[in-house]
């Protein structure tokens, strides 16, 4: 049964990799259904993609090798999180070392490769979206980090496998209400690490606004191509991880084909429902000043540390 | 015979050659010579504590060395970890070392003082682990603060700076002495005996009251050579202006021995102690961690920058520390282990990647002759090897995978997040806050190396001195290359320090958690299951990015790269001054910190002498000072300059009231000796 886990993982990154534009381009178009346009397709992105990959590289004059590894990087440190995180089964050859600080250590890298790019191309844009990066992810991670905290003292443990099979077998531990503010406080970490509105904007251009476009301007073609492929495949992930660690059901916990499929269907779904989630909200919001952003993570912050002190005190008690 | 004797002979004859060498050898011998030698005293102080993680232990009194209490010496597996660590690196350092000093000539770090005294400096870094007794080890405490006091002075010629960093330097170094002093002399005097065996006998026999008093004044003094708050004002001044391989010494080896004291009083002598300790440990640790690192980000010049990252990186050793004491005051004492190790690991990590980065500033400095990480730039295409080697150096210090930090942090947040299993509400409390504070801390601290990697060796030059700079000589590219090659084992590989780390942490008082094993890394505990695997994820992230490479290939028509202009949105070429600076790229993490920060601004505008709306001239100043330097220390200065004032009125030069003095002061002393008091 050794090769339904092989399988299981190589889905999980196959699905997080194909999947990606795939989502960006579903909650393109619920945006642009509710904005009253027609919209440009579900498989926007993807034809965006392949047109990308087809053109010439180029590497802009005055640049390194920060800028070229970029890319390939960011790509690289999702695909080894898609790896990790149990998005379709717990039960694969990784999950024991399927920690959760890795995994948000391997997507601070990603995003820590990418502003080094941006500072490489030594361009006023470049610095800019690099610096205010480095700020918000500056910012989260103490979030993410005490989320995760907040979710690893139920299950006594930060392996992510044991945390969602926990949560499946034990729902009750969803329902408290240090479960509760925990997916808040990661929801908003969520947004800001993915370059989402009302932290980001990322569909804009517009240099008094944008952080994550700013750094990335100078990216043409192939890498271009990776750039965007990244950062889809991060929104995916993240959203695939908060819906492992809130909504785990259907998450295969055996090994059986059934199972697995049975993940896949659920695994779309919740994606696609947290997608048009998103979506919608953003429709209605608006981008946040840069600097009223830091007062928004600090809320997520306070949310976090009040789910950890929750947690101990609920389960501390019994 | 055994290893460790041998090894400390040979260690202290090579230091004694090498400072005979610095002393009377001609210019051009005497910086090779002495470097070879202290690489001597490093290597062999390296193989003593190697010696000792391994299991070895040895003794010994020798009545004759020290008058009235004789030298006592011993050597167990911490001590053997402090010095393999100190070994390492002074081996290391003093092969770059070499290089970098035979560029400046006479003068700075090539000088007969320096060169005498340098191989002393690494001597008495290798020995003060091995000190077992309190006179032995004040002794070798204060050579090392002797020294290094010198060699921080090497280069007052070049810059008046430096002076002022040594009076810092001198002045806070002797504070914590005399803190030290006071706090052991009591201890000993309490139990008993002046030997450390005496004391860790005694200490049980001694009065909380006493006890806590002295951990206070002792964990004080360390934590101020340690670089930790509130004591730390010397570090960022002093760390700067010495000599970039003495920075690196000072900066990785000398602030252990703080944390060697540290563990050595609190867990090994005093045996333990309540939580209060503890928790003040932790406090002081998280606020170190997180306010360390918020003054790098802000700092320009870049050694400084690295130096109050010390102050970040003791900042989480400490928080290791009193999880660790804290755990084992509430009686688990498998998890105080683990926390230990975490925090003994973390020592390692932290002296190699903080010495790899002091050696690669200090590249810098010899070949651009600048410090200010606003006018580097563009160094990656001019010094590829240095830039490498800080690159390598910097993906340990932020604690990402697959750097060597992220393993020791990583166990380090794995320890305290299982600490909720120790009852007591101020855990409670405490230990969330101690998480936030770490990941805070490893947060900023990735924005402050990408400021140091990304401002200053990417991007352009701003500076002709940064624009002609040439890559440092091969002895210098060898010291970083060895310090690389360390780096990469502990990120690799870090289960084979895996038994030293148990016995070292065993001979603090705790029994060995088997935390890390041979090969890869497992944390084997009752009730935690976690596991890590750095050669796992280094093979995993190759894979990954050999896929990603392969994607465009595979998929597009293949094409050689071509070359073209940056876009910059339209604006045509940028020139180097419209590159981000440091200062800018800080900025929103300066607003965001404005109100612990407390940044200062003027500005001065000189309007023409007809009219007030033509304005003649803008000054504008910024500057984010050490808020904690000029609180606690300014008020201070302040008084002991106006008590001096006021003391110089009692000498107001006639001799009648000197006499009056004289008699008076017989007076009081004969009417007191009459009382018999």
């Amino acid at each position: 049964m050794n090769g339904i886990r092989y399988v299981a993982v190589a889905g999980q990154v196959v699905v997080v990799a194909a999947g990606a534009p795939l989502l960006t381009g579903w909650m393109r178009q619920v945006r642009a259904r509710l904005e009253g346009r027609a919209g440009a397709g579900v498989f926007q992105p993807w034809r965006d993609t392949r047109k990308l990959l087809r053109k010439e590289p180029i590497t802009p004059v005055g640049t390194g090798p920060a800028f070229r590894a970029a890319p390939a990087l960011l790509v690289a440190t999702t695909v080894v999180a898609a790896a990790l995180v149990p998005l379709l089964s717990t039960d694969t050859p990784v999950s024991g070392h399927a920690d959760l600080i890795v995994v948000v250590a391997l997507i601070a890298l990603g995003t820590l490769a990418l502003a080094l790019a941006g500072l490489d191309t030594g361009t006023a844009f470049g610095g800019m979206g690099a610096s205010r990066e480095m700020t918000v992810a500056a910012l989260v991670e103490p979030t993410i980090l005490l989320s995760v905290f907040a979710l690893s003292i139920p299950a006594g443990t930060t392996n992510i496998p044991a945390i969602v099979s926990g949560a499946v077998h034990q729902p009750a531990r969803l329902a408290s209400p240090a479960g509760l503010l925990a997916v808040a406080a990661l929801a908003v970490a969520v947004l800001a690490e993915t370059g989402r509105i009302p932290v980001d904007n990322p569909s804009t251009h517009l240099e008094l606004t944008m952080i994550h476009e700013a750094m990335v301007l100078e990216y043409a073609g192939p890498d271009l191509a990776l750039v965007e492929l990244g950062a889809q495949m991060r929104l995916t992930l993240l959203l695939g991880l908060l819906s492992s660690l809130f909504v785990p059901w259907g998450i295969a916990t055996g090994v059986s084909w059934a199972a697995l499929a049975v993940a896949l269907v659920a695994f779309a779904a919740k994606l696609l429902l947290l997608g048009a989630v998103l979506a919608t909200a953003e429709v209605f919001w608006a981008k946040v000043r840069l600097f009223r952003v830091p007062e928004l993570l600090a809320g997520s912050f306070l949310l976090a540390l009040l789910a950890v002190t929750a947690s101990y005190f609920l389960n501390g008690a019994s | 015979m055994s290893v460790i004797p041998a090894a400390l002979a040979t260690a202290t004859g090579l230091g004694g050659a090498g400072a005979l060498a610095g002393l009377g050898l001609p210019r051009g011998l005497r910086v090779p010579v002495a470097g070879v030698l202290t690489a001597g005293v490093g290597a062999a102080g390296c193989a003593a504590g190697v010696a000792a993680l391994g299991g070895s232990r040895w003794t010994a009194y020798c009545s004759g060395l020290l008058p009235l209490a004789g030298a006592h010496v011993a050597v167990d597996a911490l001590a053997g970890l402090f010095m393999a660590v100190a070994g390492a690196v002074v081996a290391a350092v003093a092969v770059y070392g070499i290089g970098y000093a035979a560029g400046h000539g006479a003068r700075g770090l090539g000088s007969r003082t320096a060169q005498a005294v340098l191989p002393l400096f690494a001597l008495t870094l290798v020995l003060v682990p091995v000190a077992a007794s309190v006179s032995t080890f004040l002794l070798l405490w204060e050579l090392m603060a002797l020294s290094s006091l010198l060699l921080v002075l090497a280069e007052h010629r070049e810059r008046p700076s430096v002076r002022q960093a040594g009076v810092w330097y001198a002045v806070m170094t002797h504070l914590g002495l005399m803190l030290l002093l006071a706090g052991l002399a009591w201890f000993a005097g309490q139990a008993g005996g002046e030997t450390f065996a005496a004391l860790r006998a005694g200490a049980h026999g001694i009065s909380s009251t006493v006890r806590g008093t002295v951990f206070v004044l002792v964990a004080l003094a360390f934590t101020s050579k340690a670089g930790t708050l509130p004591l730390h004002a010397w570090l960022p001044l002093a760390h700067p202006e010495a000599p970039s391989p003495v920075s690196a010494l000072m900066s990785t080896a000398m602030v252990n021995l703080g944390i060697y004291g540290v563990v050595r009083t609190g867990f090994d002598l005093l045996g333990g102690g309540p939580p209060w300790w503890w928790l003040g440990l932790l406090a002081v640790g998280g606020i170190s961690a997180v306010y360390g690192i918020l003054q790098a980000a802000m700092a320009s010049d870049l050694k400084r920058l690295l130096a109050y990252s010390t102050s970040e990186n003791m900042g989480l050793v400490l928080i290791g520390i009193g999880a660790s004491g804290l755990f084992a005051s509430y009686g688990n004492r498998p998890l105080a282990a683990l926390a230990l190790v975490a925090a003994l690991l973390h020592v390692v990590n932290h002296a190699a990647f903080k010495a790899l980065l002091f050696c690669a500033a200090g590249s810098v400095l010899r070949a651009t002759g600048l410090r200010d990480l606003d006018r580097l730039g563009g160094l990656r295409a001019r010094m590829p090897a240095t830039a490498g080697f800080f690159a390598l150096a910097a993906l340990g210090a932020v604690a990402l995978p697959p750097g060597n930090g992220f393993i020791s942090e990583w166990l380090l947040l794995q320890s305290v997040i299982h600490g909720l299993q120790v009852p007591g509400v101020a855990v409670a409390v405490v230990l969330p806050l101690a998480v936030a504070l770490i990941a805070l801390s490893a947060g900023i601290a990735a924005a402050v190396f990408v400021k140091a990697l990304g401002v200053g060796f990417f991007a352009r030059p701003r500076d002709e001195r940064a624009a002609e700079a040439r890559e440092a000589p091969p002895l210098m590219l060898a010291g970083m290359g060895l310090l690389a090659v360390g780096i990469a084992a502990l990120a690799v590989v870090p289960g084979l320090l895996g038994d030293g780390l148990d016995r070292a942490v065993g001979a603090a008082g705790l029994p060995g958690s088997g935390a890390l094993t041979g090969g890869g890394l497992k944390v084997r505990l009752a009730d935690i299951s976690a596991r890590l695997s750095p050669l796992w994820v280094v093979a995993a992230l190759t894979a990954a990015i050999l896929l990603a490479v392969a994607l465009p290939r595979v998929h597009g028509r293949r094409r050689r790269r071509v070359n073209a202009r940056l876009w910059d949105c339209g604006g045509g070429a940028p020139t180097p001054r419209m590159a981000y600076t440091a200062t800018s790229f800080a900025e929103p993490l300066q607003r965001v910190f404005d109100d612990v920060l407390a940044p200062e601004q003027d500005v001065d505008v000189t309007p023409v002498r007809e009219s007030a709306y033509l304005v003649e001239r803008v000054r504008f100043q910024h500057r984010v000072p050490d808020r904690i330097e000029h609180r606690l220390y300014e008020p201070v200065l302040g008084f002991l300059a106006g008590a001096g004032r006021a003391a110089r009125r009692l000498a107001g030069g006639s001799v009648h009231l000197y006499l009056g003095y004289g008699f008076a002061g017989l007076v009081v002393l004969m009417s007191v000796l009459a009382v018999g008091w």
